[in-house]
């Protein structure tokens, strides 16, 4: 257990991610990966992925807001926006990803817009959550290991 | 952690030079660092047309990259807008310079059709997404046994040309038949056979689940 008040609360942070489903596996992966050259490499990538996503997202806001309704393209963005999303281990995001997609291939406009609107409501309440499981892991200090178990 | 590189070192005293192709910048930053950790040399592109720039098939004379480094493995996404991973394979497969290169594909979709035909097409391995260090790992195994397989075959292949050269050496006709030409072989080690190494099942009946 740790002794680290500020590192025990960082592990149950960690934890509650996995708990409660908004990460998954793809993101133990990246851990794994960081090390003493790249001690921030999961941060990076993360910021990487909203920077980079947040042009898909205006995209798909403003191909749904099109008429007629182009489901190709927003299944193709969707897609692109997909294949982020796991890489990362955003493992709510990904599933309502999939809904869309499932949306398009069946011609549902009313679908589309439900589920894009829950998924922009996971996207941001994932990103609120890593952000302050990235302070928290500044102001605890360098981890010795770069990787814990699962 | 193991780390694949000591796998590398024992077997190949140089570093792996890997060029990786994919449209998603989150991607390519994280195979990036999958390869590196594995003691690869990396260069990311964002397109196949970048990636035959880079190879020097746009056109462009050299079959080295900008940097001068050969290239001993390209990994490509499959989904790309413009050129697919699939089409970028082809136009290396059908390259004289380039065929004995292995193309690695990564697609985050499990489509079976999709699989037969990159593997068809003569991809070496067919990764579903997101790509695990565990895969590459795997990947970095399979090119150094066959880096090692291709130098005993080398060998073989040179001493079979001296025995050719002892039989020819008492003709005077330089179109006599020999037991076997040597002219095939050129001055490039590459034995086709290697290359169709047959998929590893568990790629092939992975379901993932994600689509």
């Amino acid at each position: 257990m740790e002794r680290n008040p500020l590192r025990r609360q960082l592990q149950m942070m960690r934890k509650s991610f996995f708990d409660q489903g908004y990460l998954d596996d793809q993101f133990v992966q990246l851990e794994e990966l960081q090390d003493e050259a790249n001690p921030n490499f999961v941060e990076e990538v993360v910021t990487l992925y909203y920077r980079d996503s947040s042009r898909l997202i205006l995209s798909i806001e403003q191909a749904l807001e099109r008429k007629p309704f182009d489901f190709n393209k927003l299944d193709a963005y969707m897609h692109q926006f997909k294949g982020s999303s796991s890489s990362i281990g955003a493992k709510k995001v990904k599933a309502e990803s999939t809904l869309f997609r499932e949306y398009c291939k069946s011609g549902n406009k009313e679908g589309c817009m439900r589920c894009f609107q829950q998924l922009k409501k996971e996207y941001a309440t994932l990103r609120k959550k890593l952000e302050a499981y990235f302070q928290l892991a500044r102001q605890a200090g360098p981890m010795e290991t770069a990787c814990r178990p699962k | 952690m193991v780390v694949a590189g000591e796998v590398l070192q024992s077997g190949s005293s140089q570093e792996l030079h890997v060029l990786a192709v994919d449209d998603s910048y989150v991607d390519r930053k994280v195979i990036e660092k999958l390869l590196k950790i594995s003691s690869c040399q990396v260069t990311a592109v964002e397109s196949g047309a970048r990636a035959l720039q880079f190879l020097g098939l746009d056109g462009e004379k050299g079959s080295v990259g900008f940097n001068g480094l050969k290239v001993n493995l390209i990994m490509t996404d499959y989904s790309m807008p413009g050129m697919t991973g699939y089409e970028l394979l082809k136009k290396i497969k059908r390259s004289a310079a380039f065929r004995e290169i292995p193309v690695v594909i990564m697609s985050s979709e499990n489509i079976l059709t999709r699989i037969d035909s990159c593997l068809e097409e003569g991809a070496e391995e067919f990764l579903v997404k997101p790509v695990k260090l565990s895969d590459i790992k795997r990947l970095m195994e399979d090119c150094v046994t066959r880096g090692e397989t291709e130098e005993q075959e080398g060998r073989r292949v040179h001493k079979r040309k001296l025995e050719d050269d002892n039989l020819n050496s008492s003709s005077s006709s330089p179109l006599s038949s020999s037991p076997s030409t040597t002219a095939s072989f050129g001055c490039d080690i590459s034995i086709p056979e290697l290359l169709s190494s047959p998929p590893h099942p568990s790629k092939r009946a992975k379901l993932h689940d994600g689509d």
